[in-house]
């Protein structure tokens, strides 16, 4: 990490930390509280937790669906500063997650959002052509599949719950938490 | 006015002045509740500092492909406040 500290952009950044200070509308502390969760606790490995538990606990899984912040609390992870509703794939139906507006994401469960979450070109083409723009992620749905976009236009954040991969049975939770990826749970990718 | 799951609803083809959640894409597009969500303030009111601003339900509505861009067999599902809806 070198280079960043002399960008404008950093200037402009710490000029407004310390309008925001001097305001009192925040404070070093509470500045540096929120980045260490950002930075160290927010992660797809959080998310990936939910979606094993779900996969082997019916009753989990259940929660899961009908109140995203419970299940979220009852995995330790406190919370969440949003509304959290999980879109469950099935064998007919594949769920991607999109926000058109700006770029809504549940951080806390997925980490910060990669670069390409928040680009024009994803938010422009994936609530037009999703198909297309999965089988540029290298996931071709066959095409008997439905495919549902969720547009993060209001209170929510969305996650999707994959579908627990054939072969699977013999895993146990944490392995199984291993096979689930960000992306996976954005909906770019089968797991 | 409420909606129930199923019912068709459209949605207000106006283009505010102001900040809105209305995704110009759907907008004037007829689609389908999904399910009521949950009761939020509005983000118009809001984000113009009208204090306090109108709470509503907000709801799930779900847009055929087809219509929305005149192909595609997906559907786009997209959180709208009850006053962006007019029953269809």
């Amino acid at each position: 990490m070198t280079g960043h500290d002399d960008l404008p952009v950093a200037a402009r950044a710490r000029r407004l930390e310390e309008r925001l200070i001097a305001a009192g509308l925040t404070s070093d502390d509470e500045m540096d509280e929120f980045l260490t969760r950002l930075y160290t606790k927010a992660s797809p490995v959080n998310g990936a937790r939910m979606v094993a538990r779900a996969w082997t606990d019916p009753r989990y899984r259940d929660l899961l669906l009908s109140d995203g912040d419970a299940a979220a609390k009852d995995m330790g992870f406190g919370d969440l500063s949003y509304a959290l509703r999980i879109v469950p794939n099935t064998e007919t139906t594949h769920n991607v997650i999109v926000c058109t507006l700006c770029s809504c994401y549940p951080v806390s469960l997925l980490g910060p959002s990669p670069s390409w979450y928040k680009s024009l070109a994803y938010r422009s083409r994936a609530v037009r052509e999703p198909r297309a723009v999965l089988a540029e992620f290298g996931l071709r749905l066959p095409s008997g599949t439905q495919i549902v976009v969720w547009d993060a236009s209001a209170e929510n954040r969305f996650l999707v719950l994959p579908a627990r991969p054939p072969g699977t049975d013999g895993l146990a939770e944490e392995e199984l938490a291993a096979l689930v990826t960000r992306d996976g749970l954005i909906g770019t990718a089968a797991v | 006015m409420s909606y129930q799951a199923g019912a068709r609803v459209r949605v207000k083809a106006g283009d505010p002045d102001h900040h809105t959640r209305v995704p110009r894409y759907v907008r004037g597009h007829t689609g389908v509740i999904v399910a009521a969500i949950d009761r939020w303030p509005v983000p118009d009111d809001s984000a113009r500092g009208i204090d306090p601003p109108r709470e509503e339900t907000c709801y799930a509505v779900r847009f055929s492909a087809a219509d929305l861009w005149g192909r595609g067999d997906h559907a786009v599902t997209v959180d709208l406040w009850e006053s962006y809806l007019d029953r269809a």
